[in-house]
């Protein structure tokens, strides 16, 4: 209950911090959308454009019929399509969503494993390697990573299924998955180095403790004690580690999305700034913010089930 | 006694491998954007040079050149100083308001702690790049500019960090103590609480400082931030990105010269953990 209490408080904050504080943008929407033009209208054409778009309202007025607006699902128009925001950030929500899963998934999957990699001979030459890409992957930035691999991958391999129209799930699973592919595998290497360290700790300790040495005791193979016992004794760091990757990961989706030219939210924010459509970028990052909550939230729920010991 | 603990410390960095290794490398990117800085480079960063445009790595142009002929070396180490001078003010300013509302919030308590606690759960509530993005669109493109964005997108950070240790050692012992013997609240929170969260704070700054570097060429390469001509690291790799099938070196040094401080700020930050942390000291 104050759980949800406190997530509803933070929305709250979000929409203040999004309305107030991201206004001071140059210029307001009419200049924003005549652009010079605006210097050719009489101070009376102004004051209708003004009245039109009701910033000639107070701003707390404003905030009021915008998040009234928002909450009903309006998220206005885009000045240049005509299209309604409501529209593109359905579908454009879908891609992210894909995105952020996919990557996490191959980020988990590596992390584990070269995790436990690492972890079977600390100060070997093959944790070292671990470790080496633990240290990599962290530093280096996903948009170096894209721009390599497309590179790479056109020129050397002429593959490059990004090249075409993008396809949503429905219409061609198959080509699909090869455009989520690389996107989610850059975004995958930056989870994955958080969770690989975390899984590396979290066995090291683990394997000290002494329900580990009985299981060996007991002359169970080390196979068994290394994934029952002591990697399950090890899953409540990584899951919550892999938590906070996701978000991070949304915020590297951006980036991701706008070079493997997939229509998500991060390149949605991208377009409407580059466009100046300060409507958009508003209920936007608005969006944005509320999918990064609501993942957090589900994190702490799904956190809570893994370990049963936190009430 | 604190001078002994003092020499401790810097001992027991220089005992690991990779914190010395970070320490270098984050030495050299300094020097080099110092170079930079003091316009010794051996070339101009913005001089055009159309006939000798896309030269790969030789004698005059150690790092090849870029599609306008201009050198890859003068602009990489241009942009290190210009992604380093960003990362120093944006994570100096986060690092003083961060701790200053974070003590405040965890010494004072009450209306005054969850205000600060409620608003830094609204910036935590955005995805870093995407918030600082917002910023610098609306704030501008000057250096400070995103400088203020950065700062503002890890401020919070800084006041988790402060606050965790102030809440503890705010009801320890000593502490009560002092404050039962009349001592000014000022001087209770500098002489006697604020050494205990200086450790996780230095901690906190170098790997900081290696997010507020990602950031930035993030944002640069988004192009916010930095603009054309002046040279940034993102922006080369943005730049770079139609070149690179034929032309290798535009993009490979601007990459590696972000990863190599990266690196070196995230192994400087592990050490100055396990130095600073007495726990985790192994020998």
């Amino acid at each position: 209950m104050s759980r949800a209490l406190s997530v509803l408080t933070t929305l709250f904050g979000i929409s203040l911090f999004v309305f107030f504080v991201l206004r001071v943008i140059p210029g307001d929407t009419i200049t924003s959308s005549l652009g010079i033009e605006t210097g050719a209208l009489t101070p009376e054409q102004i004051d209708v454009l003004r009245a039109y778009y009701g910033i000639d309202q107070p701003l707390v007025g404003q905030y009021i019929s915008w998040m009234t607006s928002f909450l009903s699902g309006d998220l206005g128009f885009s000045y240049s399509t005509g299209a309604a925001v409501s529209e593109l950030t359905k579908s454009a929500l879908l891609v992210t969503i894909e995105l952020a899963l996919i990557g996490t998934v191959l980020g988990v999957i590596m992390g584990i494993s070269i995790g436990m990699f690492s972890a079977r001979k600390p100060g070997s030459i093959r944790d070292f390697a671990g470790q080496l890409f633990g240290l990599l992957a962290l530093a280096i930035p996903g948009f170096v990573l894209s721009t390599t691999i497309v590179t790479v991958m056109a020129n050397r391999f002429q593959y490059f299924p990004n090249g075409y129209e993008y396809m949503s799930p429905t219409e061609d699973l198959w080509m699909n998955l090869q455009q989520m592919l690389f996107p989610g595998l850059v975004l995958g290497i930056a989870v994955a180095a958080p969770v690989m360290r975390t899984t590396r700790s979290a066995l090291l300790e683990t394997v000290d403790k002494d329900f580990i040495r009985t299981a060996i005791g007991k002359g169970l193979k080390p196979r068994v004690v290394r994934l029952r016992h002591v990697l399950r004794n090890s899953l409540i760091p990584i899951v919550t580690m892999t938590g906070i990757q996701f978000g991070y990961l949304l915020g590297g989706a951006v980036i991701v999305e706008k070079i493997f030219a997939l229509p998500g939210m991060g390149r949605q924010i991208l377009d409407a700034i580059n466009k100046r459509e300060y409507a958009t970028v508003q209920s936007s990052i608005m969006v944005f913010a509320i999918l990064f909550v609501t993942i957090n939230l589900i994190t702490d729920l799904v956190y809570r089930r893994v370990d049963p010991r936190i009430k | 006694m604190s001078n002994r603990r003092e020499r401790g410390w810097v001992h027991y960095y220089f005992q690991s491998t990779s914190g010395i290794v970070g320490l270098a490398l984050v030495v050299i990117m300094v020097a080099l954007s110092l170079i930079s800085a003091f316009g010794l480079a051996p070339h101009d960063p913005l001089e055009q040079n159309p006939v000798n445009a896309l030269q790969g790595p030789n004698g005059i142009h150690w790092f090849g050149t870029d599609q306008f002929g201009r050198d890859i070396f003068a602009r990489s180490i241009d942009g290190m100083r210009r992604s380093l001078s960003v990362a120093i003010l944006s994570v100096s300013l986060a690092a003083f308001f961060g701790v200053l509302l974070g003590v405040i919030g965890g010494f004072f308590g009450r209306w005054i702690d969850s205000l600060v606690v409620r608003s830094s759960d609204v910036i935590f509530a955005f995805p870093a790049i995407l918030l600082a993005l917002a910023i610098v669109n609306s704030l501008g493109n000057s250096w400070i500019d995103t400088s203020i964005a950065i700062a503002i997108v890890y401020t919070p950070i800084f006041i988790r960090v402060a606050r965790g240790p102030v809440l503890s050692v705010k009801e320890m012992d000593y502490v009560k103590s002092v404050r039962v013997l009349g001592f000014s609240t000022q001087r209770i929170l500098l002489k006697h609480i604020a050494p205990n969260v200086l450790a996780p704070i230095v901690v906190q700054i170098a790997l900081s400082l290696s997010w507020a570097i990602l950031t930035e060429s993030g944002l640069s390469f988004l192009g916010l931030g930095t603009q054309p001509p002046d040279a940034s690291l993102g922006l080369m790799v943005s730049e770079a990105q139609p070149l690179a099938a034929f032309a290798w070196w535009a993009l490979a040094f601007p990459s590696i010269f972000i990863t190599i401080v990266v690196v070196g700020l995230n192994l400087v930050g592990d050490g100055l953990r396990d130095a600073l942390d007495p726990a985790r000291r192994s020998s």
